[in-house]
This record gives C-alpha cells, structure tokens and sequence, in this order.
C-alpha cells in the first residue's frame, strides 16, 4: 500500500490498457480511454501500433488526442481513408484487425457488454444509452477483444440487461457455438485491477491487482461472486516515462491544428 | 442533371411531411444548415435514418420533426448522451418516438444494398446479441454455397438524403474528401437527394482521395458555407468542439431547448450567406 500514489486510478487504468498492446497489431480504438490507450502505446512500447478508427481512418497517427473518432487530423495522418462500409466489410469483418478495444456500461461475469439500455423492458428503459455503434461485430470478428472499464457494482453485473456486444455468452463454447470467431475478451481492465476470463469456466477473475488497491476492494465492486486467481500478481506502476507521456498526451486533448 | 438552387428551396421540394429522411456525415461534413431548415420548415412524421443521430438529430426530433428513428449510435461524440433523444424515447416529449436499432455494420451494409438495389445485405453480424429480439428486420439466412447461417438486413431506401460535400462545379457535380462515411452510399439508396456545399466553382481541381458524385446522381445542389458547423468541412472548418459540449446543457433542459430553437433556427434567416464566422477557408492557399 502506499499512502500517497503519484498517479491517478485511471492514469493506472489507461497505462495498463496501452501495456496489453502490442507492436505491430492492428487496433480498433474507440474515443475515450480506449483512443487514449492506444495513442499512448503508440508513442511508448509499441510505435509500429496500427490504429484503425470506425470513421475509415486506417493507421492513423494523431499529433493531439482525437475528441471524435471522425477529427480531420486522423484523416490527415492515415495510412488510408476508407468508406465506413469499407472499414467494417473489408478490413473488419473478415478478422484483420487483431485487437477490438472496448468500452461498457454494464459488463457480465462471462464479459457481454451492454451498451443500450440499463433496465429489463427495453421499449421503457430506466435509463436509454447510445447503442451498439460498431461493437457488435468489433466483439465478434477482431482477434480478440480488451474492455476498459472503471470498476462498480453498477458496471459489473451478474447479467447484463442487453447483450449488445457477445462476450463469452453464457459460458465455455458458447462463441463457437454462436459462429463467432475471434476469441473474444481476453482482458478486462479496470481502475481497480485486470480480470481475465478463467480457461475452464471463462468467468471473469481477478488475475491482477492495482498497487493500492486490495482485492476487497475488487470484490466489493463487482455484482458477483468474484473468484480470485492462484497466482494473483499486483500491476507494476506506471513508469516515469509512462505518466510523463501520457500526461503531455492528456493536455493535448481536443487540440485542432 | 443535378439543378442548383438555395438551401430552402432545395429542403421544400425535395423533403415533405411522412418522409424517410437520411441526412448522413461520419462526424465530420454534418448537414446541420439542412437540418435546421428542415426544422424551419416546420416538417412533421419524418422517420429519420442515421448511423450516428448526434447533436442534428437530437435538434430535429426535439423540435417534433419526427415520428421514428432508425439508427445504430445515438450519443454527443466525446460529450455524452442525447437528451431530447431520451426525451422522447422515454417521455414522449414533444411527440413519441419509434425507434428501429441497428449496429454500425448493419446500417452500413442497408445502405450499400440500397445503393446496390438489392433488397437486403449479408453480414457476419448480430448473432448472439438481444438486438435480434429487439429489432424485427434482423433474419438469419442461409448461404447457399457453404450452408453457413449469416444474418440479412433489408436495404434501406430512404425517399431523400441529404449531404453535405465541399464543393460543386456549376454542373452539379460534387466533390467530397476526407472522411467520407456512408454518404455516398445514402445518396446512391435514396430516391432524391439534397447537397448542400462549401462553394460551387467552374471547375472541380484534382483532390487526392476525394469522391464525386456525378451530377446525374443528385437531385439539387445548395450553397451553404459553413453548413457542417458545429461539425466541420476537410479543407473548409475546424471542428468546434466547444459547441458540442454546450449542447448537453442546453439540451437537458426543455425551456433551454425551446430558447435555442428560437434564437439559433426559427429567428436566423437562412444561414447560406452567414455562418462563416468559424470557417477557415485553407483550399487555395
């Protein structure tokens, strides 16, 4: 534990996010931590990391931090500028992007994601969200799939009102069973920890643990009985040069040139 | 050939009460100066087709413009929810509103099979998600080759698009760069089509990575610099960020709705002179 942490939860959050990158993969990146993972992978470990935005921007290389997954400035720096039809049918759907990079408002024990309404009668939701957007098929046809989250009881639900995006559906063989092809979540991470599928049940567990955070404090934020794994390991912090990159990213957030 | 007249000529013949409307723009080359003259005219029982209803839409139906909506992301990119959206999905304010719900690759593949005149697309998409459920027109079909089962979507054939582009040569032809989304595709879906543009010049120059839509494709074409603002124009305007995170306040608030409705649509005069202000006009220099 240390009393004083030199850096935030989500700066926690988002540097483990951009450590789950590869060089070289192809990345599908959604706005918000997910875009501010990547940009910061890009820039750290992995500088041949290709970003594929759903605007059609392939291997985009933006100077500031995008507000919008259509600014110009990912026009500008692409590789290419595709269709949106072209992006999802040709570079998409037949598995070429390695990684798919989620967001949740809900997450379940087997990793489905809800995106589109919290409630159970979906004609009257308690609360209507935006929608499946892309995630649908990035969940089905990426290689895998990492989710970045912030930790809750309201986020980690045993069961998801709305499966908008399949995760391991309702257990072991369920993604095959379903055509699906890509692995699936492979790595949840949140503001509190990593939770990984476990290779018998793939329920989610909690495999590694922030520095600070204890693994009462990770059950606590989780709608199930979160089981924890063998060899728990403790995230190591971020670096120096992390936290200076991605705070020079941060502020450069929204940036028109 | 496509004919070229004003903004309000082109919304009132080409866009008429009961219509299927889909005014497209990924983010960026959002037809708003259409959209609000769409509101201007005082337009009712639209059924309202989008990938990404934003803050255009959010305008339109909570102005009462709309009796349906099909869509796959309905959200304030980089801000948050839409709340005359939610509005009228959950309380009926100003007037109850269907929804039909799609995923990006659905919508998008609608359009292509549209475009395509086809009456429906394949995908590998949807399976597994309560989307079927939710959503009455997402089938499963068998290929006839592999007996693979895949997923068909009907096409979407909208009575009128509406786009925004950067520019058109006297002719009509028109000329669109940068992200291009699905606008083509839903100008090529629909039975008519409206483009509003940045200019209209003598002669199209060469732009790397631009498409055209020949004028034979186009119904009307309509001047409207600065008609993507608060969105932008590759080439023409930046977007303006501030705008869209202004908008969540403004529209949380029905009165604060109503104030901006008035002042921002119903006292401007069409915006195809005006609305410059936030335009930085690079191409050429």
């Amino acid at each position: 534990m240390t009393s004083t942490p030199s850096f935030t939860a989500d700066e926690m959050m988002t540097v483990a996010a951009s450590r789950a990158l590869r060089d070289g993969v192809a990345c599908f990146v959604g706005i918000g931590i997910p875009s501010t993972a990547a940009n910061l992978a890009r820039r750290t470990h992995a500088p041949g990391l290709v970003l594929v935005y759903e605007s059609g921007t392939l291997g985009a290389k933006p100077a500031a931090l995008p507000l919008s997954i259509g600014d110009s400035q990912l026009a500008d720096t692409a590789d290419a500028v595709v269709s949106v039809p072209e992006v999802f049918n040709y570079w998409l759907q037949p598995g070429r992007v390695n990684i798919g990079f989620l967001g949740a408002a809900q997450i379940d024990r087997f990793a489905n994601i809800n995106t589109t309404v919290i409630g159970d009668d979906y004609r009257h939701p308690k609360i209507r969200l935006p929608g499946a957007g892309g995630a649908p098929e990035i969940a089905a046809n990426c290689t895998e799939v990492i989710v970045v989250v912030r930790q809750s009881r309201r986020t980690f639900v045993d069961r998801v009102d709305f499966v908008t995006s399949v995760g391991h559906g309702m257990g072991p063989g369920d993604r095959a069973r379903l055509g699906l092809r890509g692995a699936g979540p492979t790595m949840v991470i949140t503001d509190l920890g990593i939770l990984t599928p476990d290779p018998d049940t793939c329920v989610l567990t909690l495999s590694s643990v922030h520095p600070g955070v204890t693994v009462e404090q990770a059950r606590d934020a989780t709608g199930w009985d979160l089981a924890v794994a063998r060899d728990l390991a403790t995230t190591p912090p971020p670096t120096d040069q992390e936290l200076t990159v991605l705070r020079k990213l941060e502020a450069t957030k929204g940036q028109v040139r | 050939m496509a004919r070229i007249v004003s903004l309000a000529q082109g919304v009132a013949e080409l866009v008429h009460d009961g219509d299927t409307v889909a005014m497209e723009g990924f983010t960026h080359l959002i037809p708003f100066a259409a959209g609000h003259e769409v509101i201007r005219q005082g337009r009712r029982d639209l059924t309202l087709v989008r990938m990404t209803p934003d803050v255009i839409y959010d305008q339109l139906i909570g102005a009462g413009c709309a009796r349906k909506l099909v869509f796959s992301w309905g959200g304030n990119p980089g801000v948050g929810s839409l709340h005359r959206f939610r509005d009228a999905v959950g309380n009926g304010w100003p007037v109850p509103l269907e929804i039909e719900e799609h995923s990006h690759a659905g919508m998008a593949n609608r359009y292509v099979a549209g475009a395509s005149g086809l009456p429906f697309a394949v995908l590998r998409g949807y399976v597994g998600t309560d989307l079927v459920s939710a959503t009455a027109n997402i089938r499963p079909i068998t290929c006839p080759f592999t007996g693979e089962v895949l997923t068909a979507v009907p096409a979407l054939r909208p009575d009128v698009a509406i786009v925004h582009a950067q520019r058109s040569d006297r002719a009509g032809n028109v000329q669109i760069w940068g992200i291009t989304g699905v606008q083509k595709e839903a100008v090529l879906a629909s039975a008519r089509s409206l483009v509003t543009v940045e200019e209209i010049v003598d002669e199209l120059p060469p732009q790397p990575g631009a498409i055209v839509l020949p004028s034979w494709a186009v119904t009307l074409v309509a001047p409207a610099p600065g008609g993507s603002h608060p969105s932008y124009s590759h080439g023409f305007s930046v977007r303006d960020n501030d705008y869209y995170v202004a908008w969540d306040a403004i529209s949380r608030d029905r009165e604060a709705f109503r104030q901006w409705l008035d002042a921002e649509v119903f006292d401007r005069a069409e915006r195809t002179a005006g609305a410059s202000d936030a335009t930085t006009s690079e191409v050429g220099a």
